[in-house]
């Protein structure tokens, strides 16, 4: 039954000076060898669980105040500051207990992305690690693994690493002689983007369709089961050990000012060596492209790059050399999102490309809200028109104007992120659609991105 | 998602109230029963049982039907219209019979960038199935066209069932995957 995987992968994770003080190797040590799962490798060569031992001797508030120290900001796609985000949790009154959890956030789903498989599959201890602290931190019953439903030789070796934890003594009762009892529990998504939004999660999690609720309450009131509740991402949770090993103000030192520590960056698309680079906040997107994943791999010019997962606004050339860092990004109209880079070359058609995102959030709205649950199917009839040949003019009028009316008119951010793309396509391509529509073929030849066959 | 089909497609659909033949019902083995009733007790809620029950009725009974949904919520407890609701909203549960080999193809941007459209129409040549179309006569394939996989990196990739990901998937690639799925390398649907 245990499918702990033995074919090695491909994926790139590493480049030259990975490791150094300049790029720390925080989050993705030992990534592409497949024994470095184990709680031995872990505690010998990583300092496994040394974190958590230092945490568990100090006070609860002293943890958070740690983690709020590092400046950390949540690696899900909202960069929420993770420690103000973990203080937002009621403490024990003596006339009131509460029962709190901690749930991880490992629902992976934004089309380009895939951090969160590379610290599942070789560091799971790191994020048991993560949890620990946070659940000692936040002081939490229970703590909770959402892993999406594909990843289920994943969820067999979460599972095994949790019971080597659970047998070292750090996951039970009494952990560390503290007096504390804790334990995790994983939890399989069954196949739906929509439930990497916190409360449609949670929804999941209590066995329900995975529809957001109407904030507020917010999950830190009244989240999992109705009770105190606070999510994070793996990698956000991943990242909790080093800076307890580091001390906050150290990890606050990589990266920018606002902007700190190290993520995990995802280049996919036309890129001669995509893959996985861990760097600090604020590396400018064009070396990330061009000097670690080898630039374009057709030779031709690289056209858009998505900076942040495809919700995020395409960028054009003329900001290819931003700097990845929440701030930076957002005031040049995207959004650092989950930090995965799309890279387009030249002979990518920008409607076929947006007609496939767009259909993707048409697939994955939950229906709940009207705008969304419309919006993105009237937008992805539109543009599969146009890609079609059967496109008028005022379409893309239309298209214009049906975005402010799904964005931000919906409960959870997935009206917002089908509009991204939507938005800066039609205004930094807006010449391919017309061509589109006038010439009734591709502005960019040679470019084929949606399939012949299926029901579509 | 957006557009749920109904659960179970009968050429003689049932008037409303009307009770399916008693032939039809679906009972867990008592492996299965214990498994759940297990999973029902880590929770600090019974409902939350839901999801990995219908996983578990979908490795008991192939798929998801009708018959099995009802059969989860006999086993948990709670309302049957929950299961449903449930059942039909993740695309993981499959509402209808797959092939031994369920290849489920990501077709989303970035392995259309690196030649998922392509290689989705090679599998349905291969095999000789349509995605959503059932499995083949042998009952040996069926295809999905899927979103996302979490392998952007290595695209275009295919997973076969619920294995680990086969990557960067050319047309040798793809004969090799399923000579493997001949030989018995990969776990068949449902085990």
């Amino acid at each position: 039954m245990a499918a702990i995987r033995t074919k090695h992968d491909p994926q790139l994770y590493t480049f030259p000076g990975f490791g150094s003080d300049k790029y720390p190797n925080l989050m993705l040590r030992g990534a592409g060898d497949l024994d470095n799962w184990h709680l031995k490798v872990y505690e010998q060569k990583h300092e496994g669980y040394v974190a958590a031992k230092k945490a568990l001797k100090m006070e609860p508030v002293a943890v958070t105040e740690e983690v709020k120290a590092s400046g950390i900001r949540g690696r899900g796609g909202a960069g929420f500051p993770a420690g103000l985000k973990w203080s937002f949790m009621p403490k024990d009154t003596p006339e009131r207990k509460f029962t709190r959890y901690l749930v991880c956030n490992g629902d992976e789903g934004e089309p380009g992305t895939f951090k969160d498989r590379a610290i599942l599959e070789y560091n799971p201890h790191q994020l048991i690690e993560g949890m620990i602290i946070g659940g000692w931190a936040m002081q939490c019953q229970l703590g909770f693994v959402y892993i999406r439903g594909e990843f289920l030789w994943l969820i067999e070796k979460l599972e095994a690493a949790l019971q080597q934890a659970r047998d070292a003594g750090y996951l039970g009762k009494n952990i560390l002689g503290t007096g504390w009892d804790y334990d995790i529990i994983v939890h399989r998504g069954a196949g739906a983007y929509i439930c990497g939004e916190e409360t449609a999660l949670l929804n999941s999690l209590e066995g329900r369709r995975g529809e957001p609720r109407v904030k507020p309450p917010f999950p830190a009131a009244k989240g999992a089961f109705g009770q105190p509740t606070t999510i994070n991402n793996v990698e956000t949770l991943a990242a909790v050990p080093p800076i307890l090993r580091m001390g906050g103000a150290e990890y606050g030192k990589l990266g920018t000012p606002k902007n700190t520590g190290t993520r995990i960056f995802g280049v996919s698309g036309h890129v001669k060596r995509p893959g996985l680079f861990e760097l600090p906040l604020g590396t400018p997107m064009d070396f990330v492209v061009n000097e670690l994943a080898g630039g374009s791999s057709t030779g031709r010019k690289i056209k858009a790059i998505i900076p942040g997962g495809a919700s995020a606004p395409m960028f054009d050339e003329k900001d290819f050399d931003c700097p990845l860092d929440f701030d930076t990004v957002k005031a040049r109209g995207s959004m650092a999102g989950s930090g995965g880079l799309i890279v387009m070359d030249e002979d990518t058609c920008m409607v076929q490309a947006t007609l496939r995102l767009i259909r993707f959030y048409a697939h994955e709205s939950c229906g709940q809200c009207t705008p969304c649950r419309e919006g993105c199917n009237w937008m992805e009839m539109i543009l599969y028109r146009i890609e079609h040949g059967e496109g008028r003019m005022e379409d893309l009028d239309l298209l214009a104007g049906l975005t402010p009316r799904i964005g931000l008119r919906t409960l959870c951010p997935l009206g917002d992120a089908a509009c991204g793309p939507m938005d800066s396509a039609l205004q930094k391509f807006r010449h391919e659609f017309e061509h589109h529509i006038t010439h009734k073929t591709c502005y960019a030849k040679g470019s084929r991105l949606l399939a012949q066959v299926g029901a579509h | 998602m957006n557009h749920p089909q109904s659960p179970e497609t009968s050429p003689e659909p049932l008037a409303p109230g009307q009770r399916l033949p008693e032939s039809e019902r679906k009972e867990f083995s008592p492996e299965a029963l214990a498994e759940i009733q297990a999973i029902m007790a880590k929770y600090p809620d019974k409902l939350a049982a839901t999801l990995p029950a219908l996983h578990i009725a979908q490795r008991e009974f192939g798929f998801v039907s009708l018959s099995a949904m009802k059969a989860v919520a006999r086993a948990i407890g709670i309302p049957e219209g929950h299961v449903f609701g449930v059942a039909t909203f993740y695309t993981m549960y499959q509402k209808a019979p797959v092939g031994k080999f369920h290849l489920q193809v990501c077709t989303n941007i970035s392995c259309a960038l690196r030649g998922a459209a392509q290689l989705l129409e090679k599998v349905c040549e291969k095999t000789g199935v349509q995605p959503g179309h059932g499995p083949s006569p042998d009952g040996m394939w069926s295809v999905e066209e899927v979103e996302c996989l979490a392998g952007c990196g290595v695209g275009p990739c295919v997973q076969v069932n619920h294995d680990v990901y086969d990557e960067l998937v050319d047309e040798k690639k793809l004969i090799e995957v399923m000579e493997a799925c001949k030989r018995g390398d990969y776990r068949p649907w449902a085990h």
